[in-house]
């Protein structure tokens, strides 16, 4: 039973909402929009027209600049290397916080020790604080560790700092599991990692899902880290796109920052509308509970 | 066989701590160690590097004395007033349509939920340029006939701030919609069929019996919005990287310029240890009932 069943609302009135939520969709969609139509107009046609029309010649000429010979920092470069710098750190740290996070997170649903409930609390705190509180202690860090600058040490700190988010999703997943399927493999013999690999394992194929996307997103869009700790050979792909967008010498070429834009985001979006389902479980499970 | 069943327990409670231990000690050192760490070097006159020179809450004193620190806390404010006032309106309206439209939120969550999903690098590209007067939404009314239409607020430092809210809300409020959705499919509809049974109106019936049932929602959003408020940073860099002048201005943006580019670390950590100090006000209740209710 729905609210809608319950009210019955008159036909009237269900239109008038359906035009409603038609005309916030226009109001969501016009950025994503503007990126694709502007990123295939050349120049003129953006400045000397209207931003909303369709291209009149539309090339890919822009995409190729963006990807490989826009001037991004001192070189001209493209935002290709970039691309793959972002790759090279989103893929080990998503699979060593997810990893270890599905170790956390069984231990404390299934475990039950002394202050095991602050020690939650503790390491929840931890994926929320504004990281601002600890980029002047990183950096230190990473400089005595001799990764300041690289990709390694980006993957460190997001592996990190991403612990908090899979503690919580793989242990928010395990705490549905009944604590007797547990016990019962106890009292039949089996161990810790048997318990882990025979029966929580074999269902956990929605959490490692939920996790896999969240943390990559999280990491692919993260800017601060990338920004605060990479080099010229690890930043990662936003902080590549802001240098394009807000380099302020030589002509704004607005198509360019477009398609450079949306190839910063093409990996987040495809992976959203693919699995948007757990996308919004690791939305609501960040709120701590749904 | 009993015995050996308990020493085998054991055992497995030894390999469960251990398990769990890298991810303890890296949240000790990296959250906590590290805190510890910003908070001492707010007492110290680091420059550009960390030292450990005692200067007692000279730091503070000197921020709170900065016209720029007052700036971004104004700012700050008046963002974060209008960013979690206007984010929980829009996305309950949204939820309470995409609610009432069992059809067609195949179509539209995907659709308001989206900016989620990608950088606010990339969200704030396009609001730059869609928001920039020489080519954005100006021109686009100037070319449909409005020719005395005039938009230049960020590129106006009375209003630039506006335009970060604009933007942060579209990004947000496809979230808060979905929070918020949650919490009307979980209202027992006994409630509601009362209600309908006294023939109250649809709109009394939200006022009076529906979003007073939100109130967990409201928590969660309201906490939500205000940590994401505090933290936000990304998106004022690319959309106005602070400017025009000091127009927009955030304790994050005033943090990373003080501590990496004016080389005033230990007043950049005493501005760190100040935002700090607010998020905790915000989440600390909030996680301490949560996990209660959790327990429960």
């Amino acid at each position: 039973m729905t609210i809608k069943e319950t009210l019955k609302p008159n036909k009237a009135f269900e239109i008038a909402i359906v035009v409603l939520m038609i005309l916030f969709a226009v109001f969501f969609l016009i950025p994503l929009y503007l990126m694709i139509v502007n990123a295939f107009k050349p120049l003129s046609e953006i400045r000397g027209g209207n931003m909303l029309a369709l291209p009149i010649k539309a090339s890919f000429d822009h995409w190729k600049t963006a990807w490989a010979t826009a001037q991004i920092g001192v070189q001209a470069t493209g935002l290709r290397p970039y691309f793959f710098n972002s790759i090279k750190m989103v893929i080990p740290s998503v699979l060593i916080s997810t990893v270890m996070g599905s170790f956390s997170g069984f231990v404390l649903a299934k475990w039950r020790f002394k202050g095991d409930e602050l020690l939650f609390g503790l390491i929840l705190f931890g994926c929320f604080i504004p990281f601002q509180i600890v980029l002047i202690p990183t950096a230190k860090v990473l400089g005595i560790l001799n990764l300041a600058g690289s990709t390694t040490g980006l993957i460190l700190v997001h592996s990190v700092y991403g612990l908090g988010f899979t503690t919580l999703f793989f242990r928010n997943a395990y705490k549905t599991i009944p604590s007797e399927m547990v016990q019962a493999a106890q009292i039949d013999g089996s161990d810790f990692m048997g318990i882990f690999t025979r029966i929580i394992l074999p269902l956990s194929a929605p959490v490692f899902v939920v996790s896999i996307i969240w943390q990559t997103t999280n990491i692919w869009n993260d800017f601060l880290f990338g920004a605060s700790f990479g080099d010229a050979t690890s930043q990662p792909m936003t902080v590549a796109l802001n240098n394009l967008v807000s380099s302020s010498t030589g002509v704004k070429e607005y198509n360019v920052h477009f398609a450079g834009a949306l190839l910063a985001a093409i990996p987040t979006l495809t992976i959203y509308f693919v699995s948007g389902r757990y996308f919004v479980r690791g939305l609501t499970s960040g709120s701590v509970k749904g | 066989m009993r015995v050996k069943t308990k020493r085998r327990l054991r055992k497995d409670d030894l390999v469960a701590r251990s398990v769990l231990l890298p991810t303890v000690l890296l949240t000790m050192i990296f959250v906590y160690g590290f805190i510890a760490f910003t908070i001492y070097i707010s007492f110290t006159n680091s420059k550009i590097l960390p030292t450990f020179g005692w200067v007692g809450l000279q730091n503070y004193i000197k921020l709170f004395k900065l016209n720029h620190w007052h700036t971004a806390l104004k700012n700050m404010a008046i963002f974060a007033t209008l960013y979690i006032g206007i984010s929980t309106i829009l996305g309950l309206l949204l939820a309470i349509m995409i609610d009432l439209n069992k059809f067609s939120e195949r179509v539209f969550r995907p659709v308001y939920l989206y900016p989620m999903a990608i950088s606010f690098i990339v969200t704030g590209t396009a609001w730059k340029w869609f928001l920039d007067p020489g080519i954005g939404i100006e021109q686009i009314m100037h070319a449909w006939g409005f020719a005395s239409f005039h938009f230049d607020w960020i590129k106006n430092s009375d209003f630039a701030i506006y335009t970060i809210v604009i933007a942060a809300v579209w990004q947000v409020s496809g979230y808060i919609m979905v929070i918020f959705l949650a919490g009307l499919r979980a209202i027992p509809h006994e409630t509601i069929e009362s209600a309908v049974v006294d023939g109250a109106s649809v709109f009394t019936l939200y006022r009076k019996i529906i979003i007073p049932q939100l109130s967990a929602s409201f928590l969660s959003v309201f906490v939500i919005l205000g940590h994401m408020a505090i933290k936000s940073y990304d998106l004022v860099v690319a959309l106005t990287s602070g400017g025009p002048g000091r127009a927009t201005e955030l304790p994050s943006t005033f943090m990373y310029s003080y501590t990496f580019t004016r080389n005033q670390m230990g007043v950049g950590a005493a501005s760190a240890v100040f935002m700090l100090i607010v998020f905790g006000i915000i989440i600390i209740p909030y996680l301490k009932h949560q996990i209660k209710e959790d327990i429960s």
